[in-house]
């Protein structure tokens, strides 16, 4: 009987061996992949087993922490807070208990819980000299100063709207700004009367206006008039136009080419082979839309995607992509070159659009996360400012800056004026809606320029107001006024 | 004793007979880890959970170490040969068993839904029973050979046994296995009894049976397939298993029984046909029972599929079949150990819930003590089978050998099907991990078998009483060891 005793030994051994293999496929090759499964609570409760780490702008934190109340079978021990959650919910996003995480909460998890791989050498240290552990910070770009002027200049106007600033020169993001907006505070939490309430009439289908939308990164709008900027830099940069005070030769009435329809001017404005620094001021679309259809579906395409268009930006959190078509006839592409037909633009493209003019030609990729920090402050990870691309030569985007210029100065942006400061901007009133019958947006792209010649900031704000008089609706009237508040923040907080 | 093992060369395997070292010290000073290990892990959860040494510790510590005193006492006297390593494993089991019950019934959801709180105290009272078992067995069970002549009340006592979970009023439907019954707020698991029922009515009967079980009647592509009268035990037992799979709806305690009689089978006859036919059978019927069963198939979807599973259970499906989360919880607390686990007290396997402290309590030594903790455990579990076959090996009557290694066999079994079950390796079964899980019946009845294995294996290494009755026994062993 012994024979098939050892045989019996084996096979034991063998199912012991076979618990064991699966022990270390279950515990090591896929442990990682099961301990971070979002559906596992765990996640959810080593996210709120500590103080949570906060989200930075000025030095200031803008977000807090505090503890939950400890009864019942709550197994989180701290909730999320926010200061001024409506206005920074664009830059922070949310970190609810019952909710889960979006944005700069989600994306930066691993800091602000402390359980990110480079907190590691800090957190056995803690565990060493047994103090808890804590989560680490996340500094921001923002300006506090340009934010609060982006997000009470929307408040004010009462409608929907977005503005995005950015720092030409290094990309940063300094105020990003959305109305409605929602106070993530108000479902931080897990209970199911006040936060779940809360939840629910936040979301779309219970409220109209939709607060949780970011729109300075989430909505795209057509651009209308404030996309001439793009034409008239492929205009310079394919060589069609060499100087901004060349004769354009284009007609009006203008038939757009392939069609007999009529590209038609807001007003009677003279457009007639005018220069493009006069098209620009007055903002004509039978210029910049001949121009398209001269270089072409394939050379406009070409320059938007310099400036960002057709691709997600991710700032680290992700914006979405802008729109400029391929595939189009020429007529198609005369209307998409002036901001209409199937362009679309975020509001943070359109501010990396005027930050590369400002920045001499040069797109820097637009971030708003400066540094990473851990609990005792030392820095993690820094961001290093990074060119994207070169959108225009230095020589084009002067001229271009000195178009932009005259808009502002004698066009239809003189209401961004800055005293002691050179402002370029440009306005735009894009159509939307089924024979444009819905009230039009309206968009206003600038940047401001100090004397030493440096450019501390480039703005875009889009404001879609359905309550408003329709004859109302001019970037110049509404927007502008906006941008103006927004640069006048960022250079008074530089002084 | 048989000729195929009576023979000189088979006995160089035998542990010798004639001088051998009782080993009694070993097993205290084995013992005695047994016991602290426990009791530091213990305090381990109490600094862990509330920042304190537990108020418990010194009884709780004391309780064991009584325990494990006393059976240590009552082998160095009645069982003064046994393997010394049987004792301090299973003490060791089951006294990380008792610390992983009281952390669990320190959490408050599991006590929300009336799975821990105190626990701790009633597994140490059943502890206390099972070694209570244990010291009876050792006591009044001066030979293993007595219980031979029990082998037609045994297999009428496992019928008995097993039929009880089905009887109407009696028997208790606990997440869709029927292996319970509820005597008024008990439940017992009368499965871990008839285990050894079983075994003895299984060894008593091939040892009479085994030499017509091993006649062949002609071969066929490299088996010797047995005689179809022969057939006849096997297929009762396949039918009986197949019947438990059926009205009791657990394929763990099924399998366990079927392949504890094949593994018998097998060493009774040395014919490996058997196992080829035990294996064919058992896909039969396990195939068979799954294609009607919607337990058995839940537990196969669940099996394959567990977020899938776990999905449903969380949005209340209403199908009409109960979907659980347990299996998908337990791979995320078990990954969630990773390498080293989390220490203890300072996982989350409550979210386990159902069961967090039975069945599924490997979870909690997963998540807690991690991959290398884990794996720890199951060599424990492995070493206690080694050591129960080495056992069968060792016994020199066809009975204890047939015997130990159907206990050994039927323990490993339950090892594997119910960790490989939690772990996700096979569909998850109603059994529970011997020692560790809470719940009276399988501590009383496991220490009931490792009572039993030292018996055999006391009398196994026992030296040979002088003058032997036999003189063939006599001249074999002065030739050894050539």
């Amino acid at each position: 009987m012994n024979k098939p005793l050892r045989r019996i030994a084996i096979f034991c051994g063998l199912l012991v061996l076979a618990l064991l293999v699966r022990d270390n496929w279950l515990q090591y090759v896929k442990a990682d992949s099961l301990k971070n499964d979002t559906l596992n609570r765990r996640v959810t409760i080593a996210r709120y087993a500590t103080p949570r780490g906060d989200i930075i702008v000025d030095g200031d934190p803008i977000t807090g922490s505090t503890t939950t109340s400890k009864s019942g079978l709550n197994d989180l021990k701290y909730k999320r807070t926010y200061k001024n959650g409506p206005m920074w919910a664009p830059v922070t996003g949310f970190a609810s208990q019952a909710f889960g995480a979006t944005q700069l909460e989600s994306i930066e998890d691993g800091i602000l819980t402390g359980n990110d791989d480079r907190l590691f050498f800090r957190n056995t240290l803690d565990m060493i000299t047994g103090k808890q552990r804590q989560g680490g910070n996340v500094v921001t770009t923002l300006n506090a100063a340009a934010q609060k002027a982006a997000y009470n200049g929307l408040k004010s106007q009462g409608g929907k709207g977005a503005v995005a600033a950015l720092d030409p020169s290094t990309g940063k993001i300094l105020a990003l700004a959305s109305y409605p907006s929602y106070d993530p505070s108000s479902f931080a939490g897990n209970s199911t009367s006040t936060d779940s309430k809360a939840w629910t009439a936040l979301q779309k289908k219970n409220n109209p206006n939709d607060p949780m939308l970011n729109r300075a990164l989430r909505e795209t709008y057509p651009p209308g008039s404030t996309f001439k900027v793009v034409t008239a830099a492929a205009a310079l940069e394919n060589g069609l136009y060499t100087s901004a005070d060349q004769n354009t030769n284009s007609p009006l009435p203008y038939v757009m080419p392939g069609t007999t329809t009529e590209l038609k001017n807001e007003g009677n404005i003279p457009c007639k082979n005018a220069t493009m620094r006069t098209a620009l001021r007055v903002s004509c679309n039978t210029v910049f839309g001949k121009i398209g259809a001269d270089l072409g579906n394939d050379k406009m395409l070409a320059e938007a995607k310099k400036f960002g268009f057709d691709e997600e930006q991710f700032t680290p959190v992700r914006s979405a992509a802008s729109v400029f078509s391929d595939n189009m006839n020429k007529s198609q592409t005369a209307l998409s070159s002036i901001g209409q037909f199937n362009t679309a633009a975020t509001p943070l493209q359109m501010a990396m659009v005027a930050s590369a003019v400002a920045n001499d030609g040069k797109l820097m990729k637009p971030y708003m996360v400066d540094k990473l920090q851990s609990s005792n402050l030392d820095t993690i990870a820094q961001t290093d400012p990074q060119e994207l691309s070169q959108p225009l030569s230095s020589k084009n985007a002067q001229i271009l800056q000195s178009m932009m210029e005259t808009v502002v100065k004698e066009g239809t942006g003189t209401k961004a004026q800055i005293n002691g400061v050179t402002v370029g901007g440009k306005t735009g009133t894009a159509q939307h809606g089924v024979e444009n019958s819905e009230n039009p947006y309206a968009w206003f792209i600038s940047y401001a320029k100090l004397p030493d010649g440096s450019s501390p900031v480039a703005v875009a704000v889009v404001i879609e107001d359905d309550q408003a008089n329709r004859d109302d609706i001019s970037g110049g009237g509404l927007a502008a006024p906006i941008a103006k508040s927004v640069m006048e923040a960022v250079i008074n907080s530089k002084k | 004793m048989s000729s195929t093992t009576n023979t000189p060369t088979h006995h160089t395997s035998t542990i010798g007979a004639i001088g051998a070292p009782s080993r009694r010290n070993t097993e205290l000073a084995m013992l005695v880890f047994a016991v602290v290990i426990p009791v530091f892990a213990y305090a381990n959860v109490g600094l862990a959970i509330d920042d304190k040494v537990p108020a418990g510790l010194l009884g709780y510590g004391l309780g064991l170490g009584l325990l494990a005193g006393v059976a240590h006492l009552v082998v160095r006297r009645f069982a003064p040969y046994a393997d010394p390593l049987l004792l301090p494993l299973a003490t060791l089991l089951n006294g990380l068993g008792l610390v992983a019950i009281w952390r669990l019934d320190q959490s408050k959801l599991l006590q929300s839904i009336g799975v821990a709180g105190g626990k701790a105290t009633n597994q140490l009272i059943y502890t206390a029973l099972g070694i209570t078992l244990f010291v009876v067995a050792l006591i009044f069970l001066k030979d293993h050979r007595t219980l031979q002549r029990y082998t037609y009340i045994s297999m009428a006592g496992a019928l008995v046994l097993l039929l009880l979970p089905l009887i109407p009023g009696l028997g208790a439907n606990v997440y869709g296995a029927k292996i319970w019954i509820q005597i008024g707020s008990f439940t017992i698991q009368p499965g871990e009894f008839a285990k050894i029922v079983l075994a003895i009515f299984f060894a008593g009967y091939l040892m009479v049976k085994r030499d017509a079980l091993a006649l062949a009647s002609r071969r066929f592509m490299g088996l010797y397939l047995p005689r179809g009268r022969d057939l006849g035990p096997i297929v009762v037992v396949w039918m009986i298993s197949i019947l438990i799979l059926v009205f009791e709806t657990d394929l763990g305690t099924s399998l366990l029984f079927f392949g504890m009689f094949v593994i018998m089978l097998y060493v009774a006859t040395e014919r490996t046909s058997w196992i080829v036919f035990g294996l064919l059978m058992s896909a039969v019927g396990a195939v068979g029972v799954a294609s009607f069963e919607p337990h058995i198939q839940t537990r196969v979807q669940a099996w394959l599929n567990p977020l899938h599973e776990y999905k449903l259970s969380q949005a209340g499906s209403h199908d009409g079949i109960l979907h659980s989360e347990q299996a998908m919880q337990a791979l995320w607390a078990f990954g969630s150990g990773g390498t080293l686990g989390t220490g203890w007290g300072q996982g989350h396997s409550e979210l386990i819930r159902f069961a967090a402290n039975s069945d599924f309590i490997l979870a909690t030594f997963g998540e807690e003590l991690g991959l290398a903790g884990l794996m720890a455990i199951l060599l424990v579990y492995g070493l206690i089978v080694e050591r129960g076959i080495r056992t069968a090996l060792a016994a020199r009557d066809p009975f204890g050998k047939l015997l130990a290694v159907g206990l050994s066999g039927a323990f490993a079994l339950q090892v594997f099907v119910v960790a490989g079950g939690v772990m996700g390796l096979i569909p998850l079964t109603g059994m529970t991990m011997p020692f560790l899980a809470y719940g009276g019946s399988s501590v009383i009845a496991n220490w009931a078998l490792i009572g039993i294995l030292i018996r055999i294996s006391d009398t196994a290494r026992r030296p040979a009483p002088a003058p032997a009755s036999n003189p063939d026994v006599e001249m074999t062993q002065v030739v050894r060891p050539s």
